[in-house]
């Protein structure tokens, strides 16, 4: 009884902070709402008695997803008035999309039921002696490993990509140029002189035979120049 | 078991499913929305899988939910570094000024 009514709860405000993501005014408030609805799921997968999947929910989303939202949202300057130009206008069709989706999937709900040989067919039964991160761990390092690297290379090809796409090269950042420096010969730098006793290279300064035509001028990488249309 | 019935998991998913589709077509030109909105729609997959694997008693699907929280993290970072330089280059991130690549 009071899980149903726990349930309906956290069900209510979900949707409803879910409802205010994509309508509020501010796009700061979405992310705020974001939050709300991504604690409310958490709450329905700890009522499913997922508790492993409603943490890692936690972690994932309110931890990194949301404030990178909220990062980026608030670094932008962007005129979100002016982006709301033109809501009346989506608004019939999106709501008569979402109307008939909704009535679609409903009528889907309302219609199937389990195949009769669905209870043999599982993969990886809940046993409930042993706790849900625990049998998580069991499956997703032996009966899943390939997934859980795959999950691994998406995340890296992620990480490799945010850093490509906003790395930029500054006028003023300096340049390793490998080219360069293995071309560099003793020679081109450094010059033996022999000295008599006592008297020195008989000027003040001793000039090498080379100007320093080493870091004379800066190589463009060839991706420099962009960045900079309209 | 499930202690609530699986339809209302799945009723709630489908509402959540269609918010985020809705999201997508109220605010079509605010892009960091539309993200958000892909947010969301992925949250009612993860429902839906839990609340299948909990009422079948199989673990699979809290797996597969792990999976797709993976991907839906990789997404928001990779979109939010589109918006980030696409904002550098135009000053604004209207969606339907994206039409650079026409003709």
């Amino acid at each position: 009884m009071i899980t149903e009514i726990l349930f309906y709860l956290f069900a209510t405000v979900l949707v409803a902070s879910a409802a205010t993501v994509v309508s509020a005014r501010n796009p700061v408030h979405s992310v705020l709402f974001l939050i709300l609805a991504f604690f409310n799921a958490a709450a329905l997968f700890l009522i499913a008695g997922a508790e492993f999947l409603a943490m890692t929910l936690v972690i994932v989303y309110v931890g990194a997803v949301a404030v990178l939202f909220l990062f980026v949202v608030m670094m932008l300057d962007v005129d979100f008035i002016q982006l709301r130009s033109g809501f009346q206008k989506y608004l019939p069709v999106g709501a008569l999309v979402g109307a008939v989706l909704f009535v679609e999937l409903l009528s889907v709900i309302g219609g199937w039921k389990f195949a009769p040989q669905a209870g043999q067919l599982r993969f990886a039964p809940i046993v409930s002696t042993v706790s849900n991160t625990e049998a998580l761990g069991r499956i997703l390092y032996t009966d899943y490993v390939f997934l859980f690297q795959a999950a691994g290379l998406v995340l890296l090809v992620a990480m490799i990509g945010a850093i490509v796409l906003t790395l930029r090269d500054r006028k003023t950042s300096r340049h390793q140029s490998i080219r360069q420096q293995t071309e560099r010969k003793v020679g081109d730098t450094l010059e033996m002189v022999t000295m008599s006793l006592g008297t020195g290279t008989g000027t003040e300064f001793y000039r090498p035979k080379v100007e320093e035509a080493v870091d004379a001028e800066p190589v463009d990488h060839g991706h420099g120049g962009h960045g900079h249309g309209h | 078991m499930l202690a609530v019935g699986l339809g209302h998991y799945l009723v709630v998913s489908a509402i959540l499913l269609v918010l985020g589709i809705f999201g997508i077509f109220l605010n079509r030109k605010n892009v960091i929305v539309i993200l958000m909105a892909i947010e969301l729609i992925l949250l009612a997959v993860n429902l839906n899988f839990v609340a299948f694997s909990a009422a079948l008693g199989d673990l699979t699907g809290q797996v597969m939910a792990m999976l797709v929280l993976t991907v839906a993290a990789a997404e928001a970072a990779i979109g939010l570094a589109i918006v980030v330089i696409y904002f550098r280059n135009r000053g604004s991130i209207q969606v339907e000024d994206v039409n650079l690549m026409k003709g």
